[in-house]
This record gives C-alpha cells, structure tokens and sequence, in this order.
C-alpha cells in the first residue's frame, strides 16, 4: 500500500473523484493557479482546466453561494475554504442554505455539496485563526460533518463526502497535511458515520476525532507503560455519530476520556458524554472526563498556546484519573 | 424479564417470614413450583416457591434472617439476562396469598410492607453505576465494602477485591453473622443473671396477637357441665376390641365427633362473629387445638360431623404430628367453625378455654377422673369428665350454649345417641 502525506491523499480523492464524475468541481481562494494554500489541489488546474478548478476572489459568502446554486442546477461543487477561520463568513451559505434546502423544498432539491478545509489550531496563528469549529457545524440539521485524522481516512471519507447528496463538512487539519500514513489505492471510500478504533484496550477508552487522535495515540503508548491499557475510538464523523462503537468500547472499559480541539462549553465531547451516559450508563465506574481547549481565546504566546491545547499529558492524567490511580 | 421473588404471605394471618432455608443458591437454575427457600410463617415452615423459570440472582436474604411480607428477596431472571435490566414495575412477583385465606376471610388480610419497610435499606451507598450492577448481580451488599474511589465511592476495584475475599464477609447471601440458634422454648439461665430476654418467635408473636384479640374484645362467658363417661367409655372398649389392630379409638376422638354431631342440632353455636353479621356454618369443621413446642396450633378437622370416627382418629392424629413437626399447611389450620381444647392428658379438671375467633365458641375438655356419684340413691364410682364451653355472647346467648351443651352431653353419656 503506498504511503501518502494527508495532503496527498486528499488530493488523490479529488481527482479520482473529478475523473469519475465531470459534474464534480473545486471552487476556493487559491484552489487553482497556486494550487492551494496548502497544496492540496496540485496539478488539478492543469488536468481539470479552469472550468473545473475556480480561483474565487476573498469573498467567502459569495463562493460558498455559487457553490450552493451549482448544486441546486445539479453539478457537485467542492468548496474549499482556505482556513474554517474564514468560513465563518459563509455561514449563512452553509447553515441556512445548504442545510436548509433538501427540506425546504419538501424533498425535491438536494445539495451534494462539499465544503471543506483546515480546522483549529496550527501554531501561534492567534486568537482569529486558532478555532475549532466542528460543534458550530454539527449542531446543524441538514449538515453532515466527517474530520478525519489519518491520510487513509482522509481520502476515503472526502471520497464519501463528494459522493454524498447532502451537505458535507469536511474538517481537515493544518497541522494533519504532513502526516504520512498508507492509503489504499484507487476505490477506497470510508462510510460517514462510522467511528474508528484505532488501537484496542480494556482499561479506558479514550475517544478523539481529527487531530486529538495523535495524542490519544500517545496518550495511550505512555500509559500502556504505567500498565494502563487504553482503547483509542477516532469518531470520524461527527454527525451522524457512531454510538454503537462508541459504547460497545465504555461497556468494554468501563472509563473513558473524550479529548477534543474545542471548547469545554457545549463541545462536540459534551455530546459524547450525553451518549454514553444514556447508553453506558450501568458499566461506568466513573464519570466521563474531557480534555478541551481552555475556555480561553488561543493566546499567541507560544508556551500559553501550549498550556491552553489538549496534549497527551492532560490526555494521561484524565484516564488515570477515571481509573482511579491518582 | 426478571421476576422479583417476594416474601409471600404464606399464611393468611403472617405478616413477616423468617428464611429458614434457601434451597436454591445464587446462579441455580429454577423451575416454576420448584421451592427457592423454606420460610418460618407465624404458624408453620412453609415452602417458597418459584414463580417463573431460570437463574436465581440477588439473593438478599441470609438464613435465619426476618423479612416482612413483600419484601424483594431475590430475583430470577433469564440465562444470560442482565440483571436489573427490564424490570419493570417489579410487581410480576407479587402474588395472592395462600389460596387458604379465602377460607380464612376473618383473618386480617396480609399486607405488603409498607414503603418505609424498605427504605431501610435504601441508605445512600455512593457508588459507579458498574459497582452498583456487579454488587446486584454478585449479591454483595454494597454497604459492607469501603469505598476505595473519591469521597469514599465503591468502584469495580473493590468488588474485585471483595470477590477475592472469603464470600461471608461481604456476601448478602450469606450470613453476615451467625445465625443465633433458635431460643429453647424454656429458656434456662446458666449464667445467673436475674432475667433473661427472649425474642418472640413467629409463632408465640401470633400466638399472642391473636388471643389478645379473642379475651379482650370478645365477650367470653362460660358454662361448665360434668359429663359421666362410663357408657363412652364401654363403647370405646367395645370398639377398639373390634378394630384390634386396624385402629384405636381415643376418648378425644369421641368427644371430637359428639362435638360436631352436636353442633349440627345447634347451629346457633356454630358460627362467626363478622362485625356486621353474624355467619351460620352449615358445614362443621372442628378445630383442634394441639400443644406444639412453644405454641399451640389449632389444625382442623373438616366436616367432622359426617366423618367416621375411625377417620377423625386418624386425621387428628396426623395433623396433630404435623404440627409437632410445624409441617402443617394452611389449609390444614383454617376455616375452623368451632373448637375444642383437651387438656385431660396433663390431669386438669376443669379449665376455660379463650375463643378462636372469628368462632363463637370452644370446648374445654378436662381430664376423666373417678368420682363417687349417686346413681339412683346409691354412691358408686364413675368415670366422670368437665366440660367447659367459652361462649362469645354477641353470637351465644346463655340458653343457647346451654342448650347445645346438653345435646353434647347426652351424646357423651350415651354414644348411641350419636346415631339419632
């Protein structure tokens, strides 16, 4: 299986998906010319031309509602944002159009479109560009949202995304378009809403989606060490939510942590805990714990924007706690 | 589905069981009718049995332990069925008393323990919800274990840590301390301490709520007769000569079938008292009361008057072994009309007897003794014998009892009036 950057692989899915079907499109800031802020649309220009890879002027509402009406007349649009930091100018596009639609029209107008880019934090971008935005969007009927954390689910669930005939989020990560992982050739397409274990355990679950799943990983590998074994559940996709995994791993371990890029306050891990607290509840030996962001604006300060993300340490400490060993 | 098994009102009149015996442990597998347990009632040890099929699981009561009726004392659920998972309103359980009680109406019907019954045991214990599923379904009592988790929690640890322990020292299901033997009936003081204390037993509980309820509330009035048992006698002898070893026929025997005989020529004696009204049997059924070890019992002897008297020799016999043995089953000890109490056997003369209610009227039999008694202008020894009937005068009036009495010492003096 060849090994790919994130990037790539998201790259891979756009072609292939763009050679399978001619209704499909990219549309974004830089999508075309400079083949993306962060590469992830090279050499589509040139196989595509432009009708089929847009350069858009920075006018995020515009973009994502041509994108929206290119959807209504049938085509597949792929809308590519260059940071969700600016994607927060199209909402209205996203939540009151795109998700909207399908339903207000009695069934009749589905929007297969795709929006996608990176998500939260990189480093030291500050307090406007740091911001995980996944609960904004998964709070939206009409919307599904998929954040995938490995190159291999990135361009399965991209895949399933441009495929899909509704709205699609797709959370990527600025600091996930370097990581390298294999990544099946050719028709691989991950279902939306199907959770991931990404390594098995009995003593906690430790449930992460997107870029926390790197330190859940480690998490887990320092406390296999302290004789802790932890199971790592990658949601995937956020909306809809794989419950069924998800509790058959607390019913397993009984304990669980949930890490995630977000705020604490009504986050995508306040959701997990409903979850599990509803369908868990009679194997939990412990409340659930989450690792968040701090409730704070991203400072700049590097060693406070250190402070304030989720790490593998905070990730440890929480599932030691849940088990009881501090 | 999980079917809670109850303490069930074995009786009509029991209002808490003491668990003698489980005859089905912790993860037995049971049958409908199978018997989970045997229970002390207030009258008798009587068999529990199960009411559904499969596991038995959270057994919550030691042996020897006292349970109000309606209590939860275990639950049987299906193999493989996660406990406390579909429960329900936890009523499936729940069951009529003994069919005996229709029988019994007077007796106060049983009761369910009240809410607050329970509620002892509801003391908050914190604990993860996992603790709290593995000690239902392990039996462990969640209040014996130390919490090892924040604020003194019990977490799955100490369930783990428990279960390496040896089960008596924190399973429900066993006794947490031993059982005490059960008191002697006659308490005897070894230790030379001026008094000792001696819980009641079910059965003397009863013994006494009953009879405070007979004495007190009910008008009792006596009338005593002396019966000349010289002919009774003869055709005792005569009979038991021509049974030789198919049977014996007892003094009481007779007495028992006279008293029934002649209860059908007074149906005003045969009767209950209900409050509002007063119930006249057709049907006679004498109770006979039998001295068992720390009580007495009255088991019953039913339609005696058509019986032959061979049969109620034999019936009585048997009840009155059953209830030595405290066998007897609520059938065997209710519905009496009317009853009769003999203490001839312990060489008492004359006593009056306390009325079973809700029957308006008992026989005290005294012992047969010699006496010189003038027989037509002449002093000659016979055997002679005291009866006292106790009459509740809301039912009986003097004449009344007088009368029937008369009729029952005809029968006595001359059996063959029996045959009238």
């Amino acid at each position: 299986m060849p090994t790919l950057t994130y990037r790539d692989a998201l790259n891979q899915a756009l072609r292939e998906e763009m050679q399978r079907d001619p209704s499909v499109f990219l549309m974004g800031e830089e999508v075309g010319v400079y083949q993306g802020a962060y590469k992830v649309s090279r050499g589509l220009l040139e196989e595509f031309g432009p009708m089929r890879v847009v350069d858009t002027p920075i006018a995020e509402l515009g973009f994502a509602g041509v994108g929206v009406g290119a959807a209504m007349a049938g085509l597949r649009p792929v809308i590519e944002f260059m940071t969700w930091n600016f994607a927060v100018l199209a909402l209205d596009q996203i939540v009151n159009s795109a998700a909207k639609i399908l339903y207000e029209s009695g069934g009749q107008v589905p929007i297969p479109i795709v929006f996608r880019g990176p998500n939260g934090a990189a480093l030291q971008l500050a307090a406007q560009h740091s911001q995980a935005w996944e609960s904004w969007l998964a709070h939206i009927p009409g919307l599904k949202v998929v954040a995938p954390a490995t190159p291999a689910d990135a361009k399965g669930l991209l895949k399933a995304a441009i495929r899909d005939d509704n709205p699609v989020i797709v959370l990527e990560g600025e600091m996930l378009y370097n990581t390298k992982g294999d990544v099946p050739e050719g028709e691989h397409v991950v279902p939306i809403g199907k959770a991931d274990v990404k390594r098995a355990g009995t003593d906690v679950t430790l449930i992460c989606h997107s870029k926390t799943v790197v330190p859940a990983l480690k998490a887990a590998e320092q406390l296999q060490e302290q004789g802790v074994s932890a199971e790592v559940v990658d949601l995937r996709s956020l909306r809809p939510m794989d419950e069924e995994t998800l509790v058959a791993s607390v019913v397993k371990t009984n304990r669980c942590v949930v890490a995630e890029e977000g705020w604490p306050h009504c986050g995508i891990g306040a959701q997990v805990v409903d979850i599990i607290q509803r369908e868990a509840f009679d194997s939990l030996d412990a409340p659930v714990l989450r690792v968040t962001q701090a409730d704070v604006p991203m400072p700049y300060n590097k060693q406070l924007e250190r402070a304030a993300k989720p790490s593998p340490e905070k990730i440890v400490a929480a599932a030691r706690r849940v088990c009881y060993l501090d | 589905m999980a079917t809670t098994v109850f303490m069930e009102a074995l009786s009509p009149t029991m209002e808490e069981g003491r668990l003698v015996k489980w005859h089905k442990r912790e993860g037995d597998a049971v049958q409908v009718g199978e018997t989970l347990a045997e229970v002390e009632t207030d009258k008798a040890i009587m068999d529990l049995q199960a009411r559904a099929d499969g596991i038995l699981r959270q057994v919550a009561v030691a042996e020897g332990q006292t349970v109000p009726v309606g209590k939860e004392i275990a639950v049987i659920v299906a193999p493989g069925e996660t406990v406390g998972a579909g429960r329900g309103t936890g009523d499936e359980g729940r069951v009529a008393p003994s069919p005996a009680a229709t029988v019994a109406a007077p007796s106060p019907a049983p009761r369910h323990s009240p809410p607050a019954a329970a509620a002892a045991d509801a003391a908050p214990v914190k604990a993860s919800p996992l603790a709290r599923r593995m000690a239902k379904e392990s039996g462990v009592d969640l209040k014996l274990l130390t919490g090892s988790g924040p604020g003194g929690r019990v977490v799955r640890r100490d369930l783990e840590t428990a279960a390496a322990r040896p089960a008596a020292t924190v399973s429900a299901s066993a006794p947490v301390a031993p059982v005490p033997p059960p008191p002697s009936p006659v308490p005897v003081s070894r230790t030379g301490a001026p008094y000792e204390d001696v819980p009641l037993t079910q059965i003397r509980k009863t013994i006494a709520k009953r009879l405070a309820t007979s004495l007190g509330p009910v008008p009792h009035f006596f009338l005593t007769t002396e019966v000349d048992m010289e002919r009774a006698a003869e055709a005792r002898d005569a009979l038991n000569r021509q049974l030789g070893d198919r049977g014996k026929v007892s003094f009481n025997d007779i007495i028992l079938k006279a008293t029934a005989l002649a209860l059908t020529k007074h149906r005003a004696c045969n009767a209950w008292f209900q409050e509002d009204h007063i119930r006249y049997w057709n049907e006679v059924h004498i109770g006979m009361a039998v001295a068992v070890e720390d009580g007495l019992i009255t088991p019953v002897i039913r339609n005696a008057d058509v019986k032959p008297l061979l049969e109620i020799g034999r019936e009585a016999g048997d009840l009155a072994d059953k209830a030595r043995s405290r066998r007897l089953q609520p059938h065997e000890y209710t519905g009496s009309t009317f009853s009769v109490s003999n203490l001839g056997m312990f060489d008492i003369d004359q006593f009056t007897a306390v009325i079973n209610p809700p029957e308006a009227g008992i026989i005290a039999v005294g012992s047969i003794v010699q006496k010189p008694v003038v027989v037509d202008a002449t002093v000659l020894p016979r055997r002679r014998m005291r009866i006292t009937m106790s009459c509740d005068h809301r039912v009986i009036d003097g004449a009344t009892g007088a009368g029937f009495l008369k009729t029952l010492k005809e029968m006595l003096e001359n059996p063959l009036a029996m045959l009238l």
